[in-house]
């Protein structure tokens, strides 16, 4: 059975392999060697875990190794795979909802010449996210994480005739890289604490190796946390991602990338349990990130800026659920899987309406749209009663138990992160009860001919529509399933520890209060963008909302702080180099060609002058034998 | 006696050389052929002789192999003596691999403009000839186990190069190209030469201290390599520390010209940026290899206690020179010598990792002189190729390449991941080995060079981002797609660069070995971790063993 957990990422790799060097011959067919990579994949995992779940618990966990990788002294990196109950998880959503996104990919991509491509950079994201979450030491795991980076990179960018989109591809790459900096770091630390870098020696060592540094090792993994899964202040990137085709944004943001901070923080739990510092680090990043998203989710006229701004706030309640400890790994990590579908639902539902409207993106231009795409309209309505916690559906088991396990804290920090978290749900009913209204409610406000070409919107084929429906179900089931029994608490208790908080309010209480905030966000939007018309040129808005648009100054103050004095920087070395240290040398070589002019005199003709310099030259050479022998 | 294999190797390109320069005068673009043919087999059969060198080292034997020693000036014990070790055997091959490429991507780049001129008719050879030269000089100055023949071949191989920079430029440089390419010429020699004649200065120090000790035979001095470290480690030879310092000096200077290292590194942009992609090749990936690998052979084997005394301030340079070479090329405008400055970047990580005093540093950076060899080769070539496409170095030149011709431009990204160090690929692990190798000695330096990463992100990326994507810009809409010639030549680098990544044990397996010497030559032993982990059973790890602060419930 274990000889599968290499098909795992062997079956996409060989698909992206294939459909790149495969050459034109492939472009009839590549869509669908595509998506058989990736279902392939998905096969071998549903079997691995058929397999998994008939054994005991503390059976669970298989390891393979592979091959030996960079052996050199002390240094031993091994391939080498590790599945158990977490990477298992991530290996049933990584394929399941991928291999969704590449059947609604087969038709949203259906014009676009380079299609194959597409599936090739697809297939290829697949397997470096599988490879990060599979890799039984944190080397490997840095091959899959850039992996993700580069995928991503060709993904974001794969429009590239257009700028903006080449920009946003680089723009996410060196981002991540500087998160990259810290899981280097991370790296390099354990090896000079325990000498290895493999999950097994690391994590049962990790108490030898006192608090501070723990809590260094922990900040930079964090860090790398960041990049991947734009966490406050690494964000940037994930706005202008949108560039991107919309499946990629779907996949980006539910199955692959964002997650892999989460799982991440969540692997290293041994580091981060016996560094409570660092803990408290990951808890305010997900705190902010989690307002700062919501903030700029609500601000966003862009449907998939929107959801952009939506992800990286639940990325942030997972973040700070992960921060908690033993009391949230495995709510951090239901609310990934529960996220993932109806994230993925929402992206490839945004990317259907996109599909009918002639690819518009402004939801100013939207309006009334559930007449025309009906099951795009169902099904992206579950999705979002899933995301605002409406009673029974999936977002309201996961994110209800990250709030609990919030006030769980105790103390003063428990009733801000308590706080922290009911806002959040509050301003995530309010941004996407307003996408909803400004989608597919209200009066129809599409452009006209005159101002462009007036869409005629229509239902999406079947070959996206099946996708949405799958992920819809996923939607409204998976949460209530996880949460039965407390099923996917245990499931996971093995691998990531589990205490119960001491929460100073009763479960009960929890939910009324966050129901009653939910409430408060939907009556809110719909005040605002149901009971009156909405305006087609954005209001020109409080100094909040404006500062929300430009994604709270973001790029403004990289540019102040980073960019700005970089150039600089980068174009006065550039004058110094050539100015100075060349100029430097030019100068030493002018003085020789002046001096050596002069020397040229010396040559005389005179043989009395000859005679002189000889002597000279055989009396320096007499003293230095001198001084030679007598050293 | 048994077959003179290395001998051989090296003789081979040497011979090669004189016939092609040998060849009549070729004035149609069919007889032109001839010469690139022979020069081509020449070098073709090089490399075969260097695969089988490789595949007969042994990596658990001797220090050195296939040694051979032949007397030469006997009066001052110079012999022309050859052998490898793991570190010398791996970069003859890459040099090996490396030439045919060249020759074969340089293919046009030096037929006449103009047949019947006066440089016109043996130009051609001479450019062939001339490679296979300092293919020989390169060669030889790897596989030298005489501290003089060293010296001379290292010195000898800067007339031909010399000549290629000069003479050979990638017509897309401005009016006053050939002003330019002149310039960088002589300074090329003019930097060279310097740091080389400093060089004898030491070499012949180091001799008379050994005619001193009498470590030569007869109670002579000597030349040979081995003895005398042997000698300067079993303390036969004790060089007092204060000319130790100024010999390590001596020898150090000449490898830090050609390596480079910041701040003597200003001849290399002009070098790479006039000359040929192909000379530019040469340059960067083959003969400024000799000068870290002599740093890691002489400077330590001879002066291990200088070297520990010098290191620290030579890891300052080196982590200096690793970001202001990445800074630097973030500034360029011209292709070329932005991938000039990234150059210097990574030779700042070579000699990091060597001076680092560590296995994994020392190992890292050999690996390094052989990754950085072929992910510059195929970032040169491909912008070589797209330079002689469209006759402009400038970056602003180009745009939308990806869009007329796909392929070029999936492998001159290939190549710009490469340089950025994506892991997957080979240059990922050697860097990261010598991050790692510096980390364990020098956290804060170690620290301060991972911020290169990002920097090499940015100048890859954005030097991709304005030549291939974007709109197509004028005087890139009638750009052709790589030719068969073309993708012959990238191909097997991007195989290499994959299979190095993904599978680096068999050359980390021959280098293994010799760093282990080296290490013990400069008495320095890696630095423990702090806790070791013994060696776990995997599935002890789970979290819900270990003892959290936030209890555990079951």
């Amino acid at each position: 059975m274990n000889a599968l957990i290499p098909v795992l990422v062997a079956a996409p790799l060989a698909g992206a392999a294939l459909l790149l060097l495969g050459g034109r011959r492939l472009d009839r067919l590549g869509h669908w060697l595509g998506l058989l990579a990736s279902t392939a994949s998905f096969a071998a995992g549903a079997a691995l875990f058929a397999h998994m779940l008939a054994q005991p618990a503390d059976q669970r966990p298989v390891h393979q190794h592979l091959y030996s990788w960079v052996p050199v002294g002390g240094f031993q990196a091994d391939v080498g795979f590790q599945l158990d109950q977490l990477s298992m998880t991530f290996v049933l959503l990584i394929t399941g909802v991928g291999s969704l996104i590449h059947l609604y990919s087969v038709g949203y991509m259906a014009h676009d010449e380079r299609r194959r491509r597409f599936f090739g950079y697809l297939n290829l994201f697949l397997a470096a996210m599988l490879l990060l979450v599979l890799a039984d030491n944190y080397l490997l795991l840095y091959v899959g994480w850039e992996g993700v980076g580069l995928a991503s990179y060709l993904l974001i960018g794969f429009w590239q005739h257009k700028p903006s989109a080449a920009t946003a591809a680089k723009k996410a790459f060196i981002v991540n890289r500087v998160g990259d900096v810290g899981l280097s770091i991370a790296i390099m630390l354990m090896f000079a604490q325990f000498g290895s870098f493999a999950f097994g020696p690391v994590f049962a060592t990790a108490g030898d190796a006192g608090e501070g540094k723990l809590t260094a090792i922990g900040l930079m993994l964090l860090l790398a946390a960041c990049g991947k899964s734009a966490q406050v202040p690494l964000q940037s990137w994930l706005g202008d991602a949108m560039e991107g085709p919309t499946p990629v944004s779907a996949l980006i943001h539910a199955a692959t990338m964002v997650t892999a901070g989460v799982y991440l923080i969540t692997r290293s739990a041994a580091i981060f349990n016996l560094a409570p510092d660092a803990q408290l680090v990951v808890v305010c990043v997900g705190a902010v990130t989690l307002l700062f998203g919501a903030v700029v989710g609500c601000a966003k006229d862009d449907i998939k800026k929107a959801l952009a701004g939506s992800t990286m706030s639940q990325i942030g309640y997972m973040v700070l659920a992960a921060g908690l400890g033993p009391v949230g790994y495995a709510f951090a990590i239901m609310h990934l899987v529960t996220h993932g579908f109806f994230k993925a639902g929402l992206f490839l539902g945004a990317g259907s309406v996109m599909h009918g409207m002639d690819d518009e993106v402004d939801m100013r231009h939207y309006g009334g749209l559930r007449k025309y795409m009906p099951v795009t309209f169902v099904t992206f309505g579950l999705g979002y009663l899933a995301i605002i916690g409406f009673p029974g559906l999936s977002g309201f088991w996961s994110k209800d138990r990250i709030i609990e396990a919030a006030f769980a804290k105790g103390g003063t920090e428990g009733w801000i992160l308590g706080a922290v978290t009911l806002v959040g749900a509050a301003v995530t009913a309010f941004y996407m009860t307003r996408v909803m209204l400004m989608t597919f409610f209200g009066e129809k406000r599409w452009r006209t001919d005159a101002e462009g070409r007036e869409p005629h919107p229509h239902e999406s084929p079947a070959v996206m529509t099946v996708p949405m429906v799958v992920l819809a179900v996923g939607s409204v089931l998976a949460g209530g399933l996880f949460a039965l029994n407390n099923a996917f608490l245990h499931w996971l208790e093995p691998i990531t520890g589990h205490a119960e908080g001491d929460s100073p309010l009763s479960p009960v209480a929890v939910s009324g209060l966050t129901l009653a905030c939910v409430a408060a966000g939907v009556a809110w939007a719909w005040a605002v963008y149901g009971r009156q018309p909405v305006p087609v040129t954005p209001p020109v808005g409080s100094a909040l909302t404006r500062a929300a648009r430009r994604d709270l100054l973001q790029d403004d103050i990289n540019h102040a702080v980073l960019v700005r004095p970089g150039e600089y920087l980068t174009r006065g070395l550039v004058y110094a180099d050539s100015k100075g240290l060349d100029g430097f040398v030019n100068g030493l070589a002018a003085a020789v060609g002046g001096l050596s002019g002069r020397m040229r005199r010396l040559q005389n003709g005179f043989v009395r002058s000859y005679a002189l310099s000889m002597f000279g030259g055989a009396a320096v050479l007499v003293a230095t034998t001198l001084l030679m022998r007598s050293v | 006696m048994p077959f003179p294999l290395l001998t051989v190797t090296a003789a081979v390109p040497a011979v090669g050389a004189v016939v092609t320069a040998a060849l009549p005068a070729a004035t149609t673009a069919a007889r032109r052929r001839t010469p690139k043919a022979v020069a081509l087999a020449f070098s073709a059969a090089t490399l075969a002789l260097a695969a089988v060198a490789t595949a007969r080292f042994d990596p658990g034997g001797d220090r050195y192999q296939l040694t051979e020693s032949y007397t030469w000036i006997r009066s001052f014990g110079i012999s022309f003596s050859l052998g490898v070790d793991g570190i010398g055997v791996v970069l003859a091959l890459l040099t090996a691999v490396l030439v045919p490429l060249v020759m074969l991507a340089s293919w046009h780049d030096a037929d006449p403009e103009d047949p019947h001129s006066f440089e016109g008719p043996r130009r051609t050879q001479g450019f062939f000839a001339l490679v296979l030269a300092v293919e020989a000089m390169v060669l030889v100055s790897f596989l030298s186990t005489d501290v003089f023949l060293f010296y001379v071949f290292f010195e000898a191989m800067l007339i031909p190069m010399y000549f290629l920079i000069g003479g050979f430029g990638d017509r897309a440089g401005g009016p006053d190209a050939a002003r330019q390419r002149s310039y960088a010429a002589v300074k090329f020699l003019l930097y060279n030469l310097v740091g080389g004649l400093v060089m004898l200065a030491a070499v012949v120090g180091l001799y008379t201290l050994t005619a001193r000790a009498g470590l030569g035979s007869g109670g002579g001095g000597t030349f040979d390599l081995a003895t005398i470290t042997r000698a300067v480690s079993d303390g036969k030879l004790a060089i007092d520390p204060t000319v130790g310092k100024a010999l390590f000096l001596g020898f150090f200077f000449a490898f830090a010209v050609k390596a480079p290292l910041w701040p003597l590194h200003t001849w290399l942009p002009n070098a790479m940026g006039e000359s040929t992609a192909g000379t530019a090749v040469l340059i960067t990936a083959v003969v400024d290899k000799v000068g870290t690998f002599a740093m890691l052979r002489y400077c330590l084997g001879l002066f291990p206690d200088a070297s520990t005394y010098f290191a620290p301030a030579i890891l300052v340079l080196s982590v200096v020179g690793i970001l202001y070479g990445a800074l630097l090329a973030v500034g360029q405008k011209d292709i070329k010598r932005l991938v000039a400055y990234a150059s210097i970047s990574h030779f700042g990580f070579i000699i990091l990792g060597i001076f680092a005093m560590t296995t994994q540093g020392q190992s890292g950076a050999t690996l390094y002189m052989v990754n950085h060899g072929i992910s510059t080769a195929v970032l040169m070539l491909v912008a070589g190729f797209l330079i002689s496409r469209r006759g402009s170095r400038l970056i602003a030149d180009f745009g939308g390449v990806q869009k007329v011709a796909p392929v070029l431009a999936g492998t001159f990204l290939v190549g710009g991941l490469a340089t950025l160090s994506l892991p997957g690929l080979a240059p990922f692990v050697s860097e990261f080995l010598v991050l790692v190798g510096t980390f364990t000695r020098y956290p804060a330096l170690g620290v301060v060079a991972t911020l290169g990463i990002v920097l090499a992100a940015l100048y890859v990326l954005v030097l991709y981002q304005r030549t291939m994507t974007g709109p197509v810009r004028e005087g890139v809409g009638s750009m052709a797609d790589l030719r068969v010639r073309e993708v012959a030549v990238v191909a097997p680098l991007i195989v290499l660069l994959v299979v190095l990544g993904v599978y680096p044990k068999p050359v980390a397996d021959i280098v293994n070995p010799a760093v282990g010497a080296t290490m013990a030559d400069v008495h320095r032993t890696d630095p423990k971790p702090a806790h070791p982990a013994a060696e776990q059973p995997w599935f002890s790890y789970t979290t819900a063993g270990t003892d959290s602060p936030g209890g555990v419930a079951k």
